[in-house]
């Protein structure tokens, strides 16, 4: 994108017939350049790298329990016992649903906000009358925090309330659906067989990336994904039993319907923001392409489904790397929707504070820390080796 | 002009009148005192009163009062956390008494001894054996309890109950008779709400079903958690959330008492702070407009809370916080705080009539009862105990199954320390 500036090019700068001058004058501009970002380099090298080493750190040592608040606590390196414990531990079975329920929010809240966000950003690029105000009234959720329209979301979906009570006005009767206090839940698994579900998972990827590949170039895709995918899952189909349990004995978890409440919040708040990324994407494309996939006989459905919409493949991409890692840190909304404690809801954001600063573990809350952390990672690094590959290319 | 000018002259005169006698008795004290709680809202005019007092004694001292709100001290206590950890402690602040202190800021070297400070003051005389007890170790006593509330009670609306045709049940025996009964009528047995009062109604359960003797016993480590006792306990506990309102978890106390208040639900447990909220903000007279008895089983036995200050190491201003703390534990501080608070004093020498019937009737059980702490608001379990209980809880809320609750509880006290 930024293409280098020679000196050269900038007037009044250095006379290209004097290359000795012309060097010096680039490396002092380097020089600038690397003073300029010197500072928020050691920042950030201290207040971000260093603090993620730190808190790796923290994670591996049995910093916790009676003695934790000492002015110098006593630490001892325990190596990876800590995670060991949040994922087979007996006293982890929190943790693992809030896990569980990360994932559900996550899948959730990328299809609902994103779905949602280009549903709304088509209509309004029919330009309907109004486009600016309806923009703006869809924008506006965005604007408020999450405490605030958490307790607003709380109130309107309290058991006796709000939602629920809505039918009455029309004569039906009302609601009985427990949109944040619900005990039921749909898709259970149990955790005992976690690997052996991963191993699917995986299989599941290997293939779809291989049928997807299919058509570009068939060879590479059937040996370098398809059989490895048909192998993996036929293995994992016949010798599943070898895979060790994960945990000694059941834990069923699965999506609770009680955080249903919770998506459709939090999809009420970032549709607006998804909308406004397509919407400016969609103005981005020049009416001549538009006019030109009409002339050709395109109808409006299609015109978005081979033309618009995968033009947007950066947007939708920005898109979803930024709503999963929120969807990664909820906390506050989560709060003030259904508090601290409650299994259904719970996010590993909010076990992380509570282990941390009510329950004194330190260490164990620095685990938690890393395991969201590392999920983030997988969502993100995999975007940024794409983004590289594709300057490298230019 | 002028006669607002003649006004504040006339205050001034007054307030020099009033000050005076305490003026002579005024300390020398200078400098600040932070005084570190999460009291604001309708409990900060508490706080304010005893504000007030120590200013008069102290007129020299700037009190900063460093108030962070949040419900029982969530927040306050991840700020305060940081801050001792920074090596940054307030004068004073505000904990739980008990284990909820012990296990956390004594254990970590980080509080004063103030036994000296209560035998100068002649606490040891006025303050209950059993209650010093709680609040101490063998190595010393480590704060001033403030107030007390009372965790293990029943609420109930009297004439309800009488058109529905029971009695406050004696026993959770008595209690399982009648539930289905209430139930056939379309009314909830026991009102609950969010997993703390869940833990506080586990409290009270399992009180009545292990005995006040095991249940001292489970928290000096003489009792495993996984032994029988506690088992039978959870299964009680089962057995009585069967009588719960199942959109439990959305609910805060106020609204869980209030399905009781609006018949609704027939009974609810809560700390008696469900007493001032009956009296002040639903306007209902205490004895006739709503009931209260021990919870099931626990009849003699007074399960308390209380909140305290202590004195970290380090505190900057040390004489202050000092003076400080024994306003807290004076008559005249307890009974200024306590009427506002809704809570009784821990003192036995205290003016009751001061305060509301219920809080008299409480306070006459304080003195006569057998006391033991309360594992959901920090006397009886450090915070890692506590922290952990609650998610335990959550698990048993899912899976209802006794055996394994009592058997994550063992592996938590080991962790925890107990």
């Amino acid at each position: 994108m930024n293409q280098p500036r020679r000196a050269g090019s900038i007037p009044g700068a250095a006379r290209p017939d004097q290359p000795d001058l012309l060097m010096r004058e680039a490396s002092l501009d380097k020089l600038k350049a690397f003073l300029t970002l010197l500072p928020s380099m050691i920042l950030i090298g201290v207040f971000v790298y260093g603090f993620i080493g730190n808190t790796i750190w923290t994670s591996m040592t049995d910093w916790g329990g009676s003695g934790a608040m000492a002015l110098n606590p006593q630490k001892h390196f325990v190596g990876l016992e800590n995670y060991i414990d949040l994922f087979t531990g007996f006293l982890g079975g929190n943790f693992r649903q809030d896990l569980v329920n990360a994932v559900y929010y996550s899948v959730m809240l990328l299809a609902g906000a994103v779905g949602l966000g280009m549903f709304i950003a088509i209509l309004l690029d029919q330009k309907p009358k109004g486009e600016d105000l309806l923009r703006t009234i869809f924008l506006y959720p965005m604007s408020l925090s999450f405490i605030v329209s958490g307790t607003i979301w709380r109130w309107l979906l309290a058991p006796q309330g709000g939602v629920n009570v809505l039918p009455k006005y029309f004569g039906f009767k009302p609601l009985t659906f427990k949109w944040l206090s619900s005990q039921a839940a749909i898709l259970v698994f149990n955790w005992q067989d976690i690997l052996r579900i991963l191993a699917y998972i995986a299989a599941f990827i290997l293939i779809m990336v291989g049928v997807f590949l299919l058509r570009k170039d068939q060879g590479k895709a059937i040996k370098r994904w398809l059989i490895p995918g048909i192998v993996l899952g036929a293995l994992v189909w016949i010798f599943g039993g070898l895979i060790p349990d994960a945990l000694f004995m059941e834990e069923e978890h699965g999506f609770n319907l009680a955080t249903l409440g919770i998506i459709i919040a939090t999809i009420w708040q970032y549709s607006g923001y998804t909308m406004a990324l397509y919407l400016a994407g969609f103005n981005g494309i020049s009416q001549d392409l538009r006019d030109a996939a009409m002339l050709d006989g395109a109808s409006q459905v299609g015109y978005y489904r081979y033309v618009a919409i995968p033009m947007l493949k950066p947007i939708t991409i920005s898109a979803v790397i930024i709503l999963s890692h929120i969807s990664l840190k909820m906390f506050d909304l989560i709060f003030a929707m259904t508090g601290p404690d409650n299994a259904a809801t719970g996010h590993p954001a909010l076990n992380m504070y509570l282990t941390t600063f009510r329950g004194n573990e330190f260490s164990r809350g620095a685990a938690i820390a890393i395991v969201l952390f590392l999920i983030a990672a997988m969502f993100i690094v995999p975007y940024l080796v794409g983004q590289y590959r594709q300057q490298g290319r230019r | 002009m002028k006669k607002a000018f003649a006004k504040m002259l006339i205050v001034f005169a007054a307030a020099l009148l009033i000050g005076a006698p305490q003026a002579a008795q005024a300390s020398d004290l200078k400098g600040e005192l932070e005084i570190f709680s999460w009291w604001a809202g309708d409990e900060g005019p508490a706080l304010e009163a005893l504000i007030d007092i120590y200013k008069k004694q102290n007129p020299g001292v700037k009190v900063i009062n460093a108030t962070v709100t949040g419900g029982s001290g969530v927040n306050a206590q991840a700020v305060l956390k940081t801050r001792m950890l920074g090596g940054e402690p307030p004068d004073s602040f505000q904990v739980h008494a008990g284990q909820e202190l012990i296990g956390t800021w004594v254990k970590a070297d980080r509080m004063e001894d103030l036994t000296p400070l209560f035998k100068e003051q002649g606490w040891m005389d006025v303050f209950p054996e059993g209650l010093i007890k709680l609040i101490g170790t063998d190595k010393g006593i480590w704060s001033v309890p403030v107030n007390i509330h009372r965790s293990n009670v029943m609420w109930y609306i009297p004439a309800n109950l009488k058109k529905w045709g029971v009695e406050p049940p004696k026993t959770w025996a008595d209690f399982l008779a009648i539930a289905p009964k209430l139930k056939a009528q379309g009314v909830v047995p026991l009102a609950l709400a969010q997993n703390w009062t869940a833990n506080h109604l586990w409290e009270s359960v399992a009180l009545a079903s292990m005995g006040a003797d095991n249940w001292d016993a489970l928290w000096s480590g003489k009792l495993s958690f996984d032994s029988p006792e506690v088992v039978k306990a959870w299964e009680l506990f089962g057995k009585i959330l069967q009588y719960t309102n199942d959109d439990a978890s959305s609910l805060s106390w106020q609204q869980a008492t209030d399905m009781v208040v609006d018949g609704r639900a027939a009974f609810n447990i809560m700390g008696d702070w469900a007493a001032g909220y009956m009296s002040t903000t639903k306007k209902l007279a205490p004895g006739t407009g709503y009931g209260w008895i021990a919870s099931p089983g626990t009849t003699g036995t007074f399960m308390f809370l209380a909140d305290s200050f202590g004195l970290p190491k380090g505190a900057p201003h040390r004489a202050n916080a000092i003076a400080w703390l024994k306003v807290l534990g004076s008559k005249q501080g307890s009974d200024a705080f306590n009427p506002l608070k809704g809570s009784i004093s821990a003192r036995k020498d205290s003016d009751l009539s001061k305060y509301n019937a219920y809080s008299q009737s409480a306070a006459k059980d304080w003195n006569s009862d057998r006391v033991v702490g309360s594992l959901a608001h920090g006397v009886a379990a450090n915070d890692t105990f506590k922290n952990g209980f609650a998610s335990i809880m959550e698990m048993f809320l899912k899976t209802k199954n006794p055996q394994a609750a009592a058997k994550a509880c063992a592996q938590l006290a080991k962790k925890a320390g107990i």
